[in-house]
């Protein structure tokens, strides 16, 4: 039942947004909406034991309507109930054209990520990981910013190209499950041998290591992060990354145990040394927007070194990080967006001295910025820890490569801090004001969330202890 | 006669009509090439048919076996000629927009 | 059991409570108030702690456990605190000492803003805070969670007059190196839970057997990393001197009393895998006595007061990494205190000066303030006296300890270590002399407003210089008396397993006695000659050239990791942002688009319009089929291959 929920009151909220003439009226709705989401979703995490819903669906290809929560999903689709309210409630003061249109479509990008982060049917998983791509193909393309089309239009052929490929995966394991189906435990239950692994391994792979992404897949980020309104890229950053890693946890490596260890080293060190790659192109950044998207590029890429280690403690990790790091990105955006907001720019250059001006803002990002950099007590700094206990024992050479990754976060994040806040006020910065009520509270409760977590992170391990077993006893 | 001269002999009226209607660009022409490697196949199907309904003949004096060849050759003719006055009206209207039967003028879809 | 447990949580929350009201009700508060506050929390835990120093004196080592902080599969990282002999005496340290700073610091910083003088406070409780968890944590990870949050509070203090842009870049510079550092602490963890499952120091140290002579050197050779990072060690020391961008008193606790001995304490803490690694241990000490030398070289030359004092520190540091490299455990925590008495008298002295010069800090712009300021100057003095190592004060003893312990290892160590000793009374009583003595060569606006300190002020500069000057008893040496070692006594249990890995053979006492005299003779001269020389210091304007120069520019170093380490990575990140990124990848992503957009404006042409083209596509096409058709089952083998 709970699922059921998670993914249809976004959708038909969604589609009722459609019909809202007043903006506010629409934004407003919106919000109600996904705190009711939430509201269902921390029922879901705490309360419920109806957690799993299975009816016939398209009964001719053998697809059933086939949802379920585990410790992982229920992890992540409390992380997208969550991350929904704070994106809207941030981002209140935002003015969009079409309001209702923006609202409309923002609801079903979340019932999608819910649907992606239920499915127990390979065929619904695809059906709704397409319906989380195209709402947001929409988003971007008509509020982005000025160079929107030809961004919004490489991120979709690329995630759609990667899609597709899925798809095919998709199709060539049906045909070879016995009863023809697409359940996950048919799935689950395939012998696959070595040869048939390596062909549909990468046919999975390649579709979540763009959705990551992962390097070299990750040109589309920065660009379509940049270019999309900022509520948009914290979804996309905050829980839409997390699909591929989802993905890869829940329909890659139980499926392939082969091909995983086959060709885990080879992802591990594109990873590590992406890792390294968008940590120093991060340095050099200038757009606040731009910086975030290449850190996120790096951590992401810990994320998925650490799942092809294969080591419990490392899978550990990236459970935790997932939530986390969602959490973390959301309230450096927040940051972003309220500095352009404010500002109108987002260039480091035309920044500086804010700290004297807005100073809550200033220690609020502080804390974001050193959960960014995983700083002990902080809720990154306990996945971080854990991820590079698995890398290490995988590899002692690649954790310590990857562990430069460390020291470049600090440098781009503290040069960030730095020139934003720091130093004297530019002409831009000069009549800054501190940010509104609204934003000021959504960052607290986030702040609340890094450090509670950060203290203690066993809730967080609790919740997906028994994934991780199942998946490397 | 042995069969292998009527194939010998359709393959080399189909190939007349394959080489006319890929070289010529006189539409007429072009419909007579057609109907070339129709006749071709209906050759074929009276040669084999006879064949068949011969070898038969011998075993049962009242078979019937192969003569539903023939029976084609018929529904070819009635729709070639449907074909052919369907294809001979397209050429007249062609003549009267262009004052002209060859093909190579037909290049675009429009106008 | 409980009232330890009791007791340590409320030693290391007082001051995180200090943090969080002074922090949130900045901009609420009086002066006054914030200050009561910051202090009272500190001395709160100060009295807290004396008292479980006694508990321990009692009861010997205990350790509280919390609640589990990381609990996954076999690793349990419980957030405990470990209270023993070690960690009684550093809390001791660093709350006492922490405690006169904090009241320093009311009236030094009297001149901020309410808010900003809040933040200051904040942040010194926050510090204490982490610097507590540091020392009581009861496994690695609880340290490194207060190694990691003693560089967050220097970095904010470093940077804490965040409109100038240097402080930021030191600040900056700060928190980087000690990352570089603490990597390589994070990594000795990870090989530790690796090859032991486990972190907690009790169990760790029990089953240190288990692991091979190569295991044990790698990972003290990690943490050491870790050590050269916070401790301002050779080749990462570069940020300590910079760090003196912050306000003195925070140059005083953080920069000279406590973070920077907390590599010291964590090589005490695990001296017995350092002693099963004599490997590492050659190498601590080489790189200590380097460090010893290399900073107080740099110090002869230095003109900025806080500067002479950091490169000091630095080589003090070194003195003590010295100590733990030759087996001198205890000679090292106990240059640990003296150094934190005299170190933090001696930045709290300059600190008074700075402030009655408004804010100069270069000493040739000083002189003959003695007759200014008569506490800050005696104080000063105590503080160089035990500096240098003159009987009887307190940096006689720890650093003979350390020098003695360095001649039964090797004598060249001794040697070396002498001259740096000499070294250090040179530029010690060169910065007392300029600064005290001859006459006085500021401006006459400066000279017009030259006072004496207030009492907040010279009261814990009087504490710390009884302190300095009597601290050294606690460790007197065989040679003057027997079992007069009082710290060695109390420190016993927490070395006893290394001390039962090796043999000791003391020098004899005669020749001790002998090298202590030289050695003390050799100091006076130094003190004489220096004394002479810089009270008649008269301020010239030339050029310095050849060694001198290289001394003053601190021998390159912050010119060569730029020219070696910033600059390439800088290039580095410019290439693949501008043409890796772009060109590389993106450029290959956008050329497949290219390639489908020319390929499909090619097929195009293909749809010429001309019917006899279409004629013959179709009929080739037939032929293909049937080609294919014949061939049926060759070809389909074929393609099926294919895919």
């Amino acid at each position: 039942m709970v699922p059921l929920l998670l993914i249809f009151i976004p959708v038909i909220s969604g589609l009722l947004t459609f019909f809202l003439k007043n903006g506010n009226a629409a934004k407003n709705w919106s919000l109600v909406a996904s705190v009711i989401t939430l509201a269902v979703g921390l029922y879901g995490v705490f309360g419920s034991q109806n957690l799993s819903c299975n009816v016939e669906w398209l009964p001719v290809l053998g697809a059933r309507f086939s949802v379920m929560l585990d410790g992982m999903g229920k992890m992540l689709t409390l992380l997208t109930a969550i991350s929904f309210p704070i994106v809207f409630a941030a981002t209140y003061n935002n003015q969009y054209k079409n309001t209702n249109a923006f609202y409309g479509l923002m609801l079903l990008t979340q019932a999608g990520l819910m649907g992606v982060f239920v499915a127990g049917d390979a065929l619904l998983f695809y059906f709704f990981w397409e319906l989380a791509l195209i709402p947001v193909y929409f988003l971007c393309s008509i509020w982005g910013g000025e160079k929107r089309i030809a961004v919004t239009f490489k991120f979709f052929i690329y995630t759609f190209v990667g899609s597709l490929l899925m798809l095919v995966g998709i199709l060539y394991l049906y045909n070879l499950t016995p009863n023809h189906t697409f359940a996950i435990e048919s799935f689950y239950a395939l012998k696959l041998t070595a040869a048939q692994q390596n062909i549909a391994f990468w046919l999975f792979f390649i579709a979540f290591a763009i959705k990551m992404p992962i390097f070299p897949l990750h040109t589309w980020q920065p660009d379509a992060y940049e270019q999309s309104p900022t509520s948009v890229t914290m979804i996309l950053s905050g829980v839409m990354a997390k699909m591929g890693i989802f993905a890869v946890i829940r329909w890659l490596v139980p499926i392939f145990p082969l091909a995983t260890e086959k060709f885990g080293s080879i992802i591990i060190i594109l990873s590590v040394f992406g890792m390294l790659y968008a940590s120093l192109i991060a340095i050099k950044q200038d757009d606040i927007k731009r910086l975030i998207a290449y850190s996120s590029i790096g951590h992401i890429g810990l994320m998925c070194a650490a799942i092809f280690a294969m080591k419990g403690i490392g899978l550990q990790g990236v459970m935790v990080q997932m939530f986390n790091h969602g959490i973390n990105v959301i309230g450096l955006w927040i940051v972003a967006n309220a500095i352009q907001q404010q500002l109108g720019t987002r260039k480091f250059s035309e920044l500086g001295g804010l700290a004297q001006k807005a100073p809550i803002l200033a220690i609020l990002l502080m804390v974001m910025a050193f959960a960014n950099i995983a700083l002990p007590l902080t809720n990154a700094f306990v996945g971080e820890f854990l991820m590079f206990n698995g890398l290490f024992q995988y590899n002692i050479w690649l954790a310590t490569i990857a562990g430069i990754s460390i020291i470049l976060a600090a440098v781009y994040t503290l040069n960030m801090v730095q020139k934003v806040f720091y130093g004297n006020t530019t002409t831009k910065t000069e009549n800054a004001t501190d940010i509104t009520g609204n934003v000021q509270l959504i960052l607290i409760v986030l702040v609340v969330v890094v450090i509670g977590f950060g203290i203690y992170p066993q809730p967080l391990i609790n919740l997906t202890k028994d994934v991780v077993i199942a998946i490397n006893p | 006669m042995p069969i292998q001269y009527y194939i010998y002999l359709a393959l080399a009226l189909f190939s007349i009509g394959v080489v006319g209607v890929l070289t010529r660009r006189n539409a007429i022409i072009i419909f007579m090439c057609v109907e070339l490697m129709l006749n071709a196949t209906n050759l074929l199907l009276v040669a084999f048919s006879k064949m068949h309904h011969g070898a038969a003949l011998v075993a049962d004096k009242a078979s019937m076996v192969g003569i539903d060849g023939q029976l084609f050759v018929f529904f070819i003719m009635v729709v070639a000629a449907a074909e052919v006055s369907v294809g001979l009206a397209i050429i007249v209207m062609m003549y009267r927009n262009t004052h002209s039967v060859d093909v190579n003028f037909l290049n675009r879809l429009k106008n | 059991m409980q009232t330890i447990k009791i007791l340590l949580a409320f030693i290391v929350l007082w001051p995180l409570v200090g943090f969080l009201v002074n922090g949130l009700g900045r901009n609420f508060r009086s002066k006054k108030m914030t200050a009561l506050y910051g202090c009272g929390q500190i001395l709160g835990s100060f009295l807290a702690s004396i008292y479980v120093f006694f508990l321990v004196k009692e009861n010997g080592s205990q350790v509280a456990t919390y609640f589990d902080f990381i609990n996954v599969g076999t690793l349990k990282i419980p957030m405990s605190f470990q209270i023993d002999q070690l960690s009684s005496l550093f809390i001791l340290i660093i709350t006492g000492v922490g405690f006169l700073i904090h009241v320093y610091s009311t009236s030094y910083m009297r001149d901020e803003e309410p808010k900003h003088y809040a933040r200051y406070f904040a942040y010194l409780n926050l510090f204490i805070f982490s610097m507590l968890l540091l020392v009581l944590g009861a496994n690695y990870v609880i340290m490194f969670i207060g190694w990691e949050g003693v560089g967050l509070c220097s970095y904010l203090l470093i940077g804490f007059w965040f409109k100038n842009d240097n402080y930021n870049y030191a600040a900056k510079k700060a928190f980087i190196m000690n990352r570089i550092g603490d990597l390589g602490f994070l990594l000795a963890v990870f090989y530790l839970i690796n090859k032991l499952g486990t972190v907690t120091y009790i169990d760790v140290f029990a089953r240190v057997g288990e692991l091979s002579s190569q295991d044990i050197t790698i990972i003290t050779a990690l943490l050491f990393v870790g050590a050269m990072g916070k401790s301002a060690q050779l080749p990462l020391y570069t940020w300590l001197p910079d760090a003196m961008a912050g306000p003195t008193p925070v140059s005083a606790l953080i920069h000279a009393a406590t973070m920077v001995t907390a590599g010291i304490y964590m090589i005490a803490r695990s001296n017995i895998l350092y002693t099963m690694a004599p490997g590492t241990q050659g190498f601590i000490a080489i790189i200590g006595l380097a460090t010893a030398l290399f900073a107080a070289t740099i110090a002869l030359k230095q003109n900025d007061i806080k500067k002479v004092l950091a490169y000091s520190t630095v080589s003090q540091l070194g003195y003590m990494f010295l100590g733990l490299g030759v087996g001198a455990y205890t000679g090292a925590v106990f240059h640990v205190m003296t150094h934190a008495f005299f170190k933090a008298l001696l930045f709290l002295g300059a600190g008074s000066v700075i402030h009655a010069m408004h804010h100069e800090q270069d000493i040739r712009k000083m002189g003959g303030l003695k007759k200014f300021m008569p506490i800050t100057n005696i104080t000063f003095l105590l503080g160089c006296l035990a500096i240098a190592g003159v009987p009887p004060f307190s940096g006689f003893f720890s650093k003979d300890e350390i020098l003695a312990a360095a001649f039964e290892k090797n004598p060249i160590l001794y040697y070396l270590g002498v001259a740096g000793a000499l070294m250090t009374t040179f530029y010690m009583f060169r910065l007392y002399a300029m600064t005290f003595l001859g006459k006085f060569r500021g401006t006459n606006d400066q000279e017009h407003h030259l006072h004496e300190s207030p009492s907040a002020i010279t009261i814990p500069l009087i504490i710390l210089a009884i302190l300095a000057t009597v601290g050294g008893f606690i460790g007197i040496p065989e040679v003057f008396a027997t079992n007069s070692h009082w710290l060695e006594q109390w420190l016993a249990p927490i070395f006893e397993g290394s001390k039962a890995l090796v043999e000791v053979h003391a020098v004899n006492h005669s020749q001790e006695l002998l090298m202590m005299g030289v050695v003390t003779g050799l100091v006076l001269i130094t003190i004489m000659f220096t004394w002479n020389k810089f009270s008649k210091y008269e301020e010239k304007n030339i050029e310095e050239t050849g060694f001198v120069k290289v001394l003053e520019n601190k021998w390159y170093v912050d010119e060569l990791y730029d020219a070696i380490i910033v600059k390439p990575l800088d290039g580095l990140a410019v290439f693949f942002k501008n043409i890796f990124e772009k060109s590389g990848i993106d450029g290959t992503v956008n050329g497949v688009g290219r390639l489908v957009n020319y390929s499909s404006r090619q097929l195009r042409l293909v749809q010429s319009g001309q019917v006899g083209n279409y004629i013959l596509i179709m009929v080739l096409s037939i032929i293909v089929i049937i080609f294919i058709w014949i061939n049926d089952a060759t070809i389909f083998r074929f393609i099926s291959k294919i895919f």
